[in-house]
């Protein structure tokens, strides 16, 4: 082959990649940032400046909302690794053939189904007239309807619901690796089954628990439905501001500045995350 | 904590019970939606009233089924529309993609593989407005120095397609390079010995070995695109894919006919996404 056809065809093949990232991820990026730093002075009329950041940092409920937002993001991350940690351990190590596809096929098919559904499928159970609280009148248990929805439990729940096969599936992935006779050795040595835990399987999973909690917090972050359905109208997320600002208010610089915010802690957590963990973007997320 | 570590009894009821409770808590969101779409009520919730399929099929309000509801069959004709374009796009980049990081040795490869992967962890709601930021800008300065109008770059279905591509390309590229890396590289050169052209040999016997990759990775594409929310949410125009129509209808009160477009949702999904394992299966 000539070296001439092959680098026109490194070409062709490096353009569509190229295109791709520069007009679709990096330019309107770039773009973004741009808009952010712009204050208006009038009719199309912009100057730079840092007034969106600041005030972003001296109207309280724009920056409590977006504190409140990370803290019930990191919450529901810590959540879904604790729920999902033993399932994922005993699909990986407690089932065999047939049960163990079926149980990690069970895990997957409510992540097919549009996750609008899935928080109707919430909706249903927590509302005032919903299944949990006529059930509890059935049994007695409480005299009036109660009302489920509306308050951060109920958005924790959705939360937690929406990301954790994406905690599951890295953990059963990584946990699979894990020779049965290493914690047998553990055991043989002497070890409990808190000591095996902590010194062979945590280590082992650790690539696992990683990018599971990267991809739950960063999806809990962006997260726009659940929060609106299942907190109702006051739940204040920090994605339903932004989309207040660009599409209610039309302020797209307040909007781009939060915007860039968000953006800035998903990737600060991001990175702080690979770097305690010891991992790489590409070795977690690119498997 | 493996079977052949004995433990007590009791311990392992617990546990048990805990895998149990957990899948009942995976199932029972979507149970409930599928048992209401069958209530015969004009709320998706209890008194249960008896059992009806008007809400597929009715024809007279307030119970309207899903075939004669027409926003919603648009919507559904629209959502297809879109994940037609999203899943063409992403496998044709992803294809390519996979030969330049698989095959190619570049200056900067790192670099941009690392830039490929970038969209796996920026916010969908993100991806969406920076493209809406950018676009608009683009539109303005155009017909600001032309005098025509750039209704493509507004807000609109073109936008969703571009949004939507923007991420699931790297789903795509991810999948079907898993696959060229496991491809053996002397049946392609064996190929060339017997005469090929260097195209004929990708196309006669490496693309095949794709193939089921590639299927794979549309069906992923076209899946993801159907239930995106976040990302569309920023980009729709006047026509809007199901999910967003379904949350317009949810917001101003749902009825059961919202069941039933779940209903077929969850199966046709469930069943796309058996389809698309299988592929994945053959290919081991």
């Amino acid at each position: 082959m000539s070296s001439d056809a092959s680098r026109l065809g490194f070409y062709l093949l490096i353009a569509p990649l190229l295109l791709w990232l520069v007009v679709l991820i990096i330019l309107p990026h770039i773009g973004l940032f741009v808009v952010s730093i712009s204050e208006k002075t009038g009719v199309r009329e912009y100057e730079i400046g840092f007034g969106n950041y600041a005030a972003f940092f001296t109207e309280p409920l724009y920056w409590r909302t977006f504190a409140r937002t990370a803290i019930m993001s990191i919450l529901a991350t810590i959540l879904t690794l604790l729920l999902g940690f033993p399932i994922a351990y005993y699909i990986a190590k407690l089932t065999r053939g047939r049960t163990k596809t079926t149980l990690f096929l069970m895990c997957m098919i409510p992540f097919w189904v549009s996750e609008l559904v899935r928080t109707y499928g919430w909706m249903i159970l927590l509302r005032e007239t919903g299944v949990f609280s006529n059930a509890l009148q059935y049994v007695g248990l409480t005299a009036g309807p109660i009302e489920f929805l509306y308050n951060d439990a109920a958005i924790m729940v959705g939360l937690v619901y929406t990301s954790i096969l994406f905690m599951v599936v890295p953990l059963v992935t990584t946990l699979d690796s894990l020779d049965d006779s290493l914690i047998e050795a553990g055991y043989d040595l002497g070890g409990t089954s808190f000591s095996v835990m902590r010194e062979i399987v945590i280590p082992h999973a650790m690539p696992g628990i990683v990018s599971g909690c990267i991809v739950v917090f960063m999806l809990s972050l962006g997260n726009y439905l659940t929060p609106i359905l299942l907190g109702g109208k006051d739940s204040l997320w920090f994605t339903g501001m932004i989309y207040t600002q660009f599409i209610t208010r039309f302020n797209w610089e307040l909007g781009s500045a939060f915007g860039f915010l968000l953006l800035a802690l998903s990737s600060l957590v991001v990175f702080v995350g690979l770097k305690l963990s010891r991992q790489s973007l590409t070795e977690t997320m690119g498997r | 904590m493996i079977p052949t570590v004995p433990r007590s009894r009791f311990s392992i009821w617990c546990y048990r019970a805990y895998v149990i409770t957990f899948f009942v808590y995976l199932a029972l969101p979507l149970t409930v939606v599928c048992i209401f779409a069958f209530n015969n009520s004009v709320f998706p919730s209890l008194p249960w009233e008896g059992f009806t399929l008007a809400w597929f099929f009715g024809t007279d309000a307030p119970f309207i089924g899903v075939f004669n509801e027409r926003s919603i069959m648009r919507a559904i004709g629209t959502s297809a529309f879109v994940a037609v374009w999203v899943a063409g796009l992403a496998v044709a980049v992803g294809t390519c993609n996979a030969f330049l990081f698989v095959r190619h040795e570049f200056r900067g490869k790192a670099l941009l593989y690392m830039l490929m992967l970038l969209p796996l962890i920026i916010p969908g709601v993100i991806l969406g407005i920076s493209i809406l930021v950018f676009s608009s800008a683009v539109a303005n300065t155009l017909e600001d120095a032309t005098g025509l109008w750039f209704d493509g770059l507004r807000p609109g279905l073109i936008l969703v397609i571009l949004g939507q591509f923007s991420f699931i390309a790297t789903f795509a590229t991810l999948v079907i390079s898993a696959r060229l890396q496991k491809f053996d590289p002397s049946l392609e050169e064996a190929a060339l010995n017997l005469g090929a052209s260097q195209w004929g040999a990708i196309r006669q016997i490496t693309l095949p070995f794709l193939f089921p990759a590639i299927i794979a990775s549309a069906i992923v594409s076209v899946l993801m695109s159907f239930e995106n929310f976040n990302t569309t949410l920023m980009l729709v125009g006047s026509e809007s894919p199901l999910t967003i129509t379904m949350f317009d209808k949810l917001k101003q009160g749902s009825t059961p006919v919202l069941n039933a477009v779940s209903l077929l949702l969850i199966i046709v999904s469930a069943a796309i996404g058996l389809i698309s394992l299988l592929f994945q299966n053959a290919k081991r």
